[in-house]
């Protein structure tokens, strides 16, 4: 199908765009990659009265490194990402997962701040997101301000963002060096939605836990944080029964729905499978 | 009514639109260039794949709009002084294409791939060509032709 009509803005600043989809009152989207919502006007299951393009706002791509962080301007395409030294440095857990993003063509086109945005549960860089702790920074007619993960999905497709606030940034705390990293994930077809996917981090001190990460993809109506899992590892360690016992745990933690991909309890099962294949793959590539 | 200009493999256009025309229907409609292919319209079967600013891109869920003042190259665009591309030639050899529906995505989708990793295993292959759906050669003929065709764009073919 087509899109239905909408007026259709390309402004060049941040400021412009405010302006514009402040004028909407609500009624207007904000078009990043279009990788997701154009598909949804084709569909028409979205009928906005506008479009406010962020593709022309060249300032809105960049990534940086400031304050122990990376910074993302919402417009850094995923192929950006993919093929970026500063991620693959800082950040290897966001690179391995960008191959997980779409395909080739999506990437090129898609963007980190479109897909955190969108907030598409089954979507890996919210899952990313989630397990590193980052948060996002939005804009609006009254100001800037900062939104952590945890605050930012509410359920399927929904933010807090505000009608007229636009997420001008992602920020991710860079890993630490030599911490291990995996994402793993099930889906019918690579590049299409997971099913379920996991990201896991993990520091290690030789067979102690310092700190591990673990959070869903697919496995709920937001990414969450597999937090009593994670202190299971903290607590008891690397070894294969404390593994074991976590994949039990993020078994016990996710509130799947069922759909017509999969039912609430093979969500569930995956849940463990993914969190033992991703903790086993990040802990192998562990130093320290 | 906007107004768009871009090139086309090479050529300058300008055309007239509703901003919500997408760029696959401008292309084939406006320009007149039918060789990609409009299939799902929502950015799944990546028949209507094209460069775009010299990356791969999905052609339906972008509007022509956006693509004022850009770069493109359509499945036209391929060939050079009437001859075909290296990787056209590796699609006829290896039985790369039956309908030919998906071809033009197809070929596209493996030109980036093979501008960004020119020697790709099978997986990074398959994993590359996932972006578009193919009804008729089980892949296997496609995979064959990319991986055939590796070397002689590496080589500056």
């Amino acid at each position: 199908m087509k899109p239905p009509k909408f007026e259709y803005h390309a402004p060049t600043s941040l400021d412009e765009a405010l302006a514009a989809l402040g004028r909407y009152g609500g009624d207007a989207k904000v078009l990043a990659g279009g990788q997701s919502l154009m598909p949804l006007l084709n569909f028409r299951l979205a009928r906005p009265a506008a479009l406010v393009d962020l593709n022309r706002i060249a300032s809105l791509a960049y990534i940086r490194e400031q304050n122990g962080q990376v910074r993302f301007g919402a417009m850094t395409r995923q192929r950006t990402i993919e093929f970026s030294p500063v991620v693959a440095q800082r950040l290897p857990l966001l690179k391995e997962a960008t191959r997980w993003v779409g395909h080739l063509p999506i990437r090129t086109r898609g963007t980190i701040g479109g897909s955190i945005a969108h907030a598409d549960p089954s979507a890996e860089y919210p899952a990313v997101l989630a397990a590193l702790d980052g948060e996002v920074v939005a804009r609006g007619a009254k100001g800037e301000r900062v939104i952590r993960a945890a605050d930012l999905f509410q359920t399927y497709l929904t933010t807090n963002l505000a009608p007229d606030e636009i997420l001008t940034e992602v920020r991710l705390p860079a890993m630490p060096a030599g911490a291990g990293y995996a994402l793993e994930e099930f889906a019918r077809r690579h590049g299409d939605f997971a099913i379920v996917g996991i990201a896991a981090m993990v520091v290690r001190e030789g067979q102690r836990c310092k700190t591990a990460r673990l959070a869903t993809a697919g496995a709920g109506p937001v990414p969450v944080r597999l937090r009593a899992a994670e202190e299971i590892l903290e607590r008891e360690g690397l070894g294969e029964a404390a593994i074991d016992a976590a994949a039990r745990k993020a078994t016990e933690l996710v509130e799947p729905d069922a759909d017509i991909h999969a039912s609430a309890d093979y969500r569930r099962h995956l849940a463990g499978v993914l969190t033992k294949r991703a903790l086993v793959r990040a802990i192998g590539v562990a130093r320290g | 009514m906007v107004t768009v200009r871009l090139k086309v493999n090479g050529v300058a256009h300008e055309g007239r639109c509703e901003p919500r025309k997408l760029l696959v229907d401008f292309i084939r409609e406006d320009l007149g260039l039918t060789g990609t292919h409009v299939g799902c319209e929502h950015g799944i079967c990546g028949a209507c794949t094209i460069m775009y600013n010299g990356e791969a891109a999905r052609s339906c869920i972008m509007l022509a709009v956006q693509a004022d003042g850009a770069e493109l190259v359509t499945v036209e665009g391929l060939m050079r002084d009437g001859k075909l591309h290296p990787l056209q030639e590796a699609f006829r050899d290896h039985h790369g294409l039956q309908c030919g529906f998906c071809t033009p995505g197809m070929l596209m989708t493996a030109l980036d791939l093979l501008r960004t990793n020119p020697t790709p295993s099978e997986r990074e292959i398959r994993e590359g060509i996932s972006a578009v759906l193919c009804r008729c050669t089980g892949y296997q003929g496609i995979v064959n032709a990319v991986r055939a065709a590796a070397p002689i764009l590496a080589a500056g073919g």
